[in-house]
């Protein structure tokens, strides 16, 4: 027997659901969610929001137009990537960290017939969706603003779910290893915010030194933000498939090891 | 319903399962005994499927654990020996998102709803919040909640721990009643007269091994004297060295109580008689004897 097989010991009565079980999980953090709209709307918008109102119109008015872009298109169109990642992160970590450890919920819901890639994925989704709505809820607001070129730019959404999904996976990841929150708050001060700085969010990241800016190429975020620059804000939009590809990495590679070291501390 | 045969697991260079074998037939309440650190836990996680054994092989419901341990699950009720109910929903919230769990639709989930509060003497508290429930109330809403697919099995981790004895008498109750409609029940527990109580068979477990199994009754006739003598105050070294040791078929000394096993306890009392300084309880052996003889009277931590 090996580890996989709590995994995929799936029996004929009830093989139909197999693959969408996890949506069990996504439900039940959707209802908790639900419960706590209010204050969740709140969260979701108030950051960025008051990065894109203090920065754009403040730091805005002082700074030239970016390669045909006001500083508030630019701004908005990272700060669209920033909200979706933080939000995600936030789900993902805390949240999730909560659920397996102070309430004991990813234990409850192993005694019922699930099995830990049903929680695992389940939250995954959930962490990216959440950072989806925090995105179309900054979409709406940059669209409102008149910041938004066209309806195309919804094309922006399915890119912010894989967004979502890539940090979620990393995200699950860090909160599989970890014994406390103080954990997260590392991640928080040197992963997270970093990756922001050169990730092309608040600057355009060309004028960084040369290997810093290859660096950043192999961050998601980095790849996030073009695409959002090109979709949203009608900036040019080249390198779609590696972009999108790096993403799809993140999200793939991210959520198999959180699987594989939730399986291992949740069945030990 | 349940066949455990050679179960091993270890953790690191512990091994805290050694080779557990028992069989729970339908219908039967079966204890699992033994001191903290006996490998109690251990033993339910594995026939859950919620941990791989190292050895051995499990087959519950008629299914094989942990190969296919998920289908087997859904045949199971869950109470754990820490309460994992869920905070963020109300008490019947509880029951309708952990229903949903085993692919209840929500209208079914809820259709349950009441009966199983009703079940929990929790009819009036559907829509209070897990915080403002006492233990006894979290652990009954626990029991409705590992009802909630109608388990012909329920798996119990030391289910009547921290509760007052109120609430002990009523969880009891429940678990007679489930008994009753002919469900199966395996229980793990540190109170030996719940035990009793309960158990159509218990094991004793010590150090990953089963050391004893029996019906209760018939255990405590196989492994101990009837009757004992507990015997403590002023003076009590002076009369067990003289008299005690000498009287019983088996004395032992444990802090300042004498405890003296025997079938004839006459001699016992009469040595005591002209004592007036020591103090006797004569009573029946009970499961606690035959426990405390076969794992010994060291703490466990």
């Amino acid at each position: 027997m090996t580890e996989a097989t709590l995994a995929t010991n799936g029996a004929p009565a009830v093989a139909g659901a197999t693959r969408w079980r996890f949506l069990h999980v996504v439900h039940r953090n959707y209802l908790v969610w639900r419960k706590l709209l209010g204050s969740a709307l709140v969260g979701h918008l108030a950051d960025p929001l008051i990065w894109l109102v203090g920065l754009g119109f403040g730091l805005g008015a002082l700074l030239p137009s970016l390669g045909g872009l006001s500083y508030l298109e630019f701004l908005g169109s990272g700060m669209l990537c920033y909200g979706v990642m933080n939000s995600t992160s936030f789900e993902a970590l805390y949240s999730a960290f909560t659920r397996l450890k102070m309430q004991r919920t990813w234990e409850s819901i192993l005694h019922a017939p699930m099995t830990v890639t049903d929680v695992v994925v389940g939250e995954w989704v959930f962490a990216a969706l959440k950072g989806l709505f925090s995105g179309a809820a900054i979409l709406l607001v940059m669209a409102v603003l008149g910041l938004v070129e066209s309806l195309a730019a919804l094309w922006i959404l399915p890119v912010l779910l894989l967004l979502g999904l890539a940090f979620a996976g990393i995200a699950l990841i860090v909160t599989a290893l970890a014994k406390t929150y103080d954990l997260f708050t590392y991640y928080f001060s040197l992963f997270i915010m970093p990756m922001t700085l050169v990730s092309g969010v608040f600057f355009p990241s060309q004028q960084l030194p040369q290997i810093v800016q290859a660096f950043a190429q192999l961050l998601p975020l980095t790849h996030a933000t073009a695409l959002s620059r090109g979709l949203v804000v009608g900036a040019p939009l080249d390198h779609i498939a590696l972009h999108v590809g790096v993403l799809v990495v993140y999200a793939a590679i991210g959520v198999v090891i959180a699987a594989r070291l939730i399986r291992k501390r949740l069945t030990r | 319903m349940l066949t455990v045969d050679g179960l091993r697991k270890r953790y690191g260079q512990t091994e805290v399962v050694r080779g557990a074998s028992f069989e729970v037939p339908a219908g039967q309440c079966f204890g699992l005994l033994g001191p903290n650190g006996a490998g109690k836990t251990t033993t339910l996680r594995c026939c859950l499927g919620l941990t791989v054994p190292d050895g051995g092989s499990i087959e519950l419901a008629g299914l094989p654990v942990p190969a296919q341990a998920r289908a087997a699950r859904a045949l199971v009720g869950v109470v754990p020996q820490f309460d994992n109910l869920d905070p963020d929903f109300t008490v019947a919230e509880n029951l309708v998102v952990f229903g949903r769990y085993f692919g209840l639709s929500q209208r079914e989930a809820s259709a349950r709803v009441e009966r199983l509060l009703e079940f929990a003497g929790l009819s009036d508290k559907a829509d209070a919040h897990i915080e403002s429930l006492s233990g006894g109330m979290k652990r009954r809403l626990t029991l409705a909640r590992a009802m909630i697919n109608d388990p012909p099995i329920l798996f119990l981790d030391e289910p009547t721990t921290g509760l007052d004895p109120q609430a002990r008498h009523l969880v009891w109750d429940r678990l007679k009643m489930l008994l009753t409609e002919g469900r199966t029940i395996i229980l793990t527990t540190h109170f030996m007269d719940e035990a009793q109580r309960l158990c159509d068979r218990v094991a004793i477990m010590d150090h990953g091994v089963i050391i004893a199994e029996d019906g209760p009754r018939r255990l405590i006739e196989r492994e101990i004297e009837p009757t004992v003598i507990e015997v403590y105050g002023e003076g009590l070294e002076a009369w067990f060295a003289a008299h005690g040791r000498r009287l019983a078929e088996r004395a032992e000394l444990a802090g300042d109580t004498a405890f003296c096993y025997c079938h004839d306890p006459e001699p016992l009392m009469r040595s005591l008689e002209g004592d007036p300084e020591l103090r006797a309880l004569h009573r029946a052996a009970n499961l606690e004897d035959v426990f405390l003889k076969l794992t010994g009277r060291d703490l466990r931590d």
